[in-house]
């Protein structure tokens, strides 16, 4: 128990240590910085765009409820960088994403992790561009 | 007490190192140490050609603006904190407030493509001209250096008019006049005015590394001039590079203003 404590808290101190400034026309103030989701979800559309790529999908909770969700990453020059490409998320692909939510309740957010039907993982919004 | 405190203390150590180690695997592939020990060759008198890019990534691009900026004038400060909402940086609103001209693809113009989102871009170097071609919304601007003067009442470009000429063999400095004001400095929303004079100075430092300076001086909107880039340094790219495309669509925009930034302000 002590040593998942110490893990939660050097995880929490090695974020704040790293974390630099998003790359966008806009802060992340909109979003809650303490929290993640993890959903099942069902790709509808993958957005190759700028000023950031978005991803939407579906995902059913526990009462059989579908909800519509739009998560962002950053540009397509950044994500190329970081492995992805315009064919990474197909329509009606089974993925496993972790989301930080809007502090709204608004379904959307920013994309942490995407993990393929295939088993890849792919890094959504990380604290660093190269 | 006392061994609790030593303790936390080393434990606050350990964290730290453990965060640096952590940080060291993000950052670029580390150079062999053939590389590390490879000292660049001699800067080439008079040439600025190549891709060039910002040593620190981030520091090219500036997300929260411009690091320190001169005192805004009344006129000025009234621009910054009742006309402009930008999107970060000090003065940031909310999402839905932001009226940053970039958000509608707007050209960021000069002087701010070198105050945010500076990436790869290529020098062209002709006998009478610079062309410098960016990434970011993928444009390019002329510095003429065949000895002309600065035009005396320059009709406002999104770029500017610019010429240079070479202080030495390495140094070369480019006065820009007839900006558009209605482009901001930085992504914080900082101010200029049409009447803004800008100093861009390449001091070629050796044959891999440039540094960049950007002088500011708006005396309607700043109480005197400052230095947006201090030195800032640019590193030389393999001259088969690839820059990369970074367009900004106006329906790619507004996708994203309908399907994230909307629901996010509400």
């Amino acid at each position: 128990m002590r040593n998942k404590v110490l893990g939660v808290f050097i995880a929490a101190a090695c974020f704040l240590a790293i974390a630099v400034p998003l790359p966008a026309h806009h802060g992340a103030a909109g979003y809650d910085m303490e929290k993640q989701l993890v959903m099942k979800a069902t790709v509808t559309d993958w957005l190759w765009a700028n000023p950031h790529c978005f991803l939407r999908y579906d995902t059913t909770d526990d009462k059989g409820e579908v909800a519509h969700w739009t998560v962002e990453v950053s540009n397509p020059v950044d994500m190329t960088k970081r492995g992805w490409s315009k064919h990474s998320l197909n329509p009606g692909d089974q993925v496993t994403v972790t989301v930080r939510p809007a502090r709204n309740g608004a379904p959307i957010g920013q994309l942490l992790k995407v993990v393929l039907p295939n088993g890849q993982t792919l890094m959504g919004w990380t604290t660093t561009v190269r | 007490m006392l061994s609790q405190i030593v303790n936390s203390t080393i434990g606050g150590f350990a964290v730290l190192a453990l965060c640096v180690s952590m940080r060291a695997q993000t950052a670029p592939p580390q150079q062999p140490e053939s590389a590390k020990n490879h000292k660049a060759a001699p800067a080439p008198r008079r040439d600025l050609s190549g891709i060039w890019a910002p040593e620190d990534t981030m520091e090219g691009i500036s997300p929260r603006g411009v690091k320190t900026h001169a005192p805004f004038t009344a006129f000025g400060e009234n621009i910054a904190n009742n006309v402009y909402k930008p999107g970060d940086g000090p003065r940031r609103v909310p999402i839905g407030l932001v009226n940053d001209p970039l958000d509608s693809c707007d050209p960021a113009g000069f002087p701010r493509d070198l105050l945010f989102e500076l990436r790869p871009f290529q020098v062209v170097q002709t006998s009478s001209k610079l062309l410098l071609a960016y990434q970011y919304q993928q444009v390019w601007r002329v510095i003429w250096k065949d000895g002309r003067d600065l035009p005396k009442n320059p009709d406002s470009r999104w770029y500017g008019y610019s010429v240079g000429k070479w202080a030495d063999d390495y140094t070369f400095v480019v006065q820009t006049v007839g900006t558009d004001e209605r482009t901001w400095l930085d992504n914080a929303g900082d101010p200029h005015s049409g009447d803004m004079r800008v100093e861009e100075t390449y001091h070629r430092v050796d044959h891999d590394t440039l540094e960049l300076t950007v002088k500011i001086d708006d005396p309607k909107i700043y109480t005197e001039p400052w230095l947006a880039r201090d030195k800032m340094r640019l590193k030389l790219l393999p001259d088969n590079t690839e820059i990369m495309e970074m367009i900004c669509a106006p329906s790619e925009a507004e996708e994203y203003k309908k399907s994230m930034a909307n629901p996010l302000s509400k």
